[in-house]
């Protein structure tokens, strides 16, 4: 489902090279992690996937479903099926969130040739899935993340996702930040989602998301590369023993 | 102290076209303002105040002309039951209006009363203006009393039902047209005004008010869309104790707009708030004045002006709040923000606070800036299209602003007005 090859990703502005070829693949239905120190370019991968500015790919390729994805608009790609929750949610003053939320829906109905959701049924959909994420209807109504507290700014998130069923799913660090029954609450949100046509990157520090996420493969991220894949006992490895062995091992 | 010659000359040749109505009531007031502006002339770009606004235009004899604009958009305040009293160029067209009856609200024509005794009016008319000569000088106000061809007297007694309407029809390319109102609110009464259209080529416009202790006024204007029309208008409001005062001015388009509004706090806890949405594109300049005086205990002002500008469109912010001695307790608010869209345009803002009591609490800023570009790659990750998610942070940008109209429908006319004038640009 998502193909990167050999991705090679510079910043715009400065000659500092971040991704020094990235290779992964996600199936459909399949949940991987990335894990690595920080500043090891895990970000950077997530916001390149999804078009943010100030980065310049300078090799590689990336593609969902076949499409280029580093040819598209940031809005053609989340229209094309990609979603990324973000470390840092942005708060827009002034924009309320039920509006923002039926924009972002309706902007990607219409660019797929959809029909556009009814305000009733929007209104019913909307109310259930806040429910389930214990997201009171005041905070529909607030302006966007302004004023939500850490865990509320991820809550809303993974509200955000399920209202637009992406095919694949970015999660960076969406764990950070949380109490214990917050990151229950946002893990039912993902296991939820999670069905045959539909990938997951999570992005963690922690194992503790991948008890409650059970994810199928691990990656390490280092300077800016994966340096090794595994299987779930591969979480717990950094988990127990941090990335001091695997960074010597691989050196 | 005699004008400056080139100042003598421009004021003289604007006053040989103008014709001062005589006779009734409003002749001695009239007489007094153009002695008034025979003292001070009209503005030129020498002044201090209008350092950041070209008068010329405004003063020269003729109005430049502005061509008409046929408004596609359904009528403004349309939902709202309204009492609708029609301006054509300046000209009260009985046709198109309502019949200016009333209930908690007695309403006249200035160019009716001539031989009438409206006291009411007598003691107001020319009279706040009068008073708003100080500090600052205000020349298109002297010229407005002592010229103005008609207007309405709008004496409110009780709390009418419905809004009344002043509807500004612009039909004639080359009008240039001067209307004076002036409004009084007894105590306890409540109204609210709408004014919308272009009105004319070039608008001369004065708004007098008078709220009483405990009367409470809301304004709400759209200044039409024509693009060349030119205006200057005035507001002078003086608040009696716990009074409210509220206005909200949307301005799209426009070549030239000065817009004064002028606020006297006499009674202790009283509340003006003043606000202003503008949007312009291209040859747009968009000056907002504010003056507010606190004279009284435990008062309230605010002021918020947003402003949008692009492809070299111009905003000015010249807003002051005066905390007089003795104003104590006095709680002041000022913001003044731009956004703009590109690098050609500009904002000019002198925002000012001059405090003479000890315990207030007065607070003011201004910024000029750019779309934010995280918000932007937020919503367009979601989905949002470029275009759209730029018009939804503008919008945002505007909310302050049009939250200060307390009306949710008239607020929402007002967001579908903007909403429109981002649409035919995307
Ligand atoms: N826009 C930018 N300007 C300057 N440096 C940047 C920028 N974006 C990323 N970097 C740098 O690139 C490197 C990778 O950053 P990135 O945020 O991708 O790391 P990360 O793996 O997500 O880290 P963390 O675990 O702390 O979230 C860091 O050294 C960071 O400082
Ligand atoms: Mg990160």
């Amino acid at each position: 489902m998502l193909n990167i090859k050999n991705l090679q990703v510079k910043l715009e502005e400065e000659d500092k090279q971040i991704l020094k070829g990235v290779d992964l693949t996600v199936e459909a239905g399949k949940v991987h992690a990335i894990m690595g120190p920080n500043g090891s370019g895990k970000s950077t991968l997530s916001y390149v996937l999804s078009g943010r500015d100030g980065y310049e790919v300078t090799g590689g390729s990336a593609t969902l479903d076949g499409v280029d994805l580093l040819a598209l608009e940031p809005e053609e790609r989340a229209a094309a099926g990609l979603f990324l929750a973000f470390q840092y949610p942005v708060e827009i003053p002034g924009v309320g969130n039920m509006t923002f939320l039926r924009t972002a829906v309706n902007a990607q109905r219409k660019a797929r040739g959809e029909d556009e959701m009814s305000a009733a049924e929007f209104l019913k959909v909307v109310r259930a899935k806040a429910k389930e994420l214990q997201i009171d209807a005041e905070m529909l109504k607030r302006p966007v993340n302004v004023g939500f507290s850490g865990g509320e700014k991820k809550r809303n998130e993974i509200l955000q996702m399920a209202m637009l069923e992406p095919k694949m799913c970015i999660l960076d660090e969406t764990d950070s930040g949380l109490d214990v029954d917050a990151m229950k609450l946002v893990a039912e949100g993902v296991n939820r989602l999670r069905s045959e046509g539909r990938g997951f990157l999570v992005i963690t520090h922690y194992q503790r998301l991948l008890d409650h996420i059970k994810p199928d493969v691990v990656h390490i991220m280092a300077d800016g590369r994966i340096i090794k894949t595994g299987g779930p006992e591969l979480a717990l490895e950094v988990e127990n023993n941090g990335y001091a062995d695997i960074l010597n091992e691989v050196a | 102290m005699a004008l400056p010659q080139r100042k003598q000359s421009a004021t003289e040749a604007r006053l040989a076209g103008l014709v001062l109505p005589a006779g009734g009531w409003s002749e001695p007031p009239r007489r007094e303002a153009l002695d008034r502006l025979a003292a001070m002339g009209l503005p030129d770009r020498r002044d201090e105040y209008w350092r950041f606004t070209r008068p010329d235009t405004l003063v020269q004899p003729e109005a430049p002309s502005a061509r008409l604009m046929a408004d596609d958009e359904a009528p403004l305040f349309g939902q709202t039951e309204r009492l609708r009293i029609v301006f054509v160029d300046g000209v009260f067209d009985a046709a198109a209006s309502d019949d200016l009856a009333l209930e908690g609200v007695s309403i006249e024509r200035l160019a009716e009363t001539a031989g009438k005794d409206i006291h009411w009016a007598r003691d107001l008319y020319g009279v706040l203006e009068a008073r708003g000569q100080t500090p600052v000088q205000r020349p298109f106000a002297a010229l407005n009393t002592a010229f103005a061809s008609d207007g309405v007297l709008i004496h409110v007694t009780g709390r009418p039902s419905k809004p009344i309407n002043l509807v500004y029809v612009h039909e004639s390319e080359t009008s240039d047209v001067i209307l004076h109102h002036v409004v009084k609110v007894d105590a306890g009464g409540e109204a609210t005004i709408l004014e919308n259209g272009p009105a004319a080529a070039r608008f001369n416009k004065c708004m007098e008010v008078d709220i009483a202790d405990t009367g409470k006024l809301h304004l709400v204007r759209a200044q039409g869309r024509d693009h060349d029309r030119r205006a200057a208008t005035h507001v002078f409001a003086r608040l009696g104790a716990e009074s409210v005062f509220k206005s909200f001015t949307l301005s799209v388009n426009g070549v030239l707009t000065r817009n004064e509004v002028v606020v006297e706090l006499t009674g202790d806890d009283a509340i003006a708030h003043v606000a202003g949405a503008c949007v312009g594109d291209g040859d747009f300049h968009h000056d907002d004045t504010v003056f507010v005086t606190h004279d009284a205990v435990g008062c309230e002002s605010r002021q918020v002006f947003k402003k949008v500008l692009r492809n070299g469109a111009v905003g000015v912010f010249q807003g002051k709040i005066l905390v007089k001695p003795g104003a104590q307790k006095t709680d002041g608010y000022q913001i003044s923000q731009s956004l703009l869209l590109d690098e050609d345009s500009q904002f000019l803002a002198k925002p000012e606070l001059e405090i003479y009591a000890d315990d207030v609490a007065c607070s003011h800023g201004s910024t000029s800036g750019a779309i934010d570009e995280t918000a932007l790659f937020y919503l367009r990750s979601r989905g949002v299209p470029h275009t759209e998610a730029t018009n939804l942070l503008t919008l945002a940008f505007l909310a302050e602003a049009v939250a200060e109209i307390e009306d949710a429908d008239l607020a929402a006319d007002i967001v579908a007005r903007l909403e429109g004038w981002l649409a035919r640009r995307s």
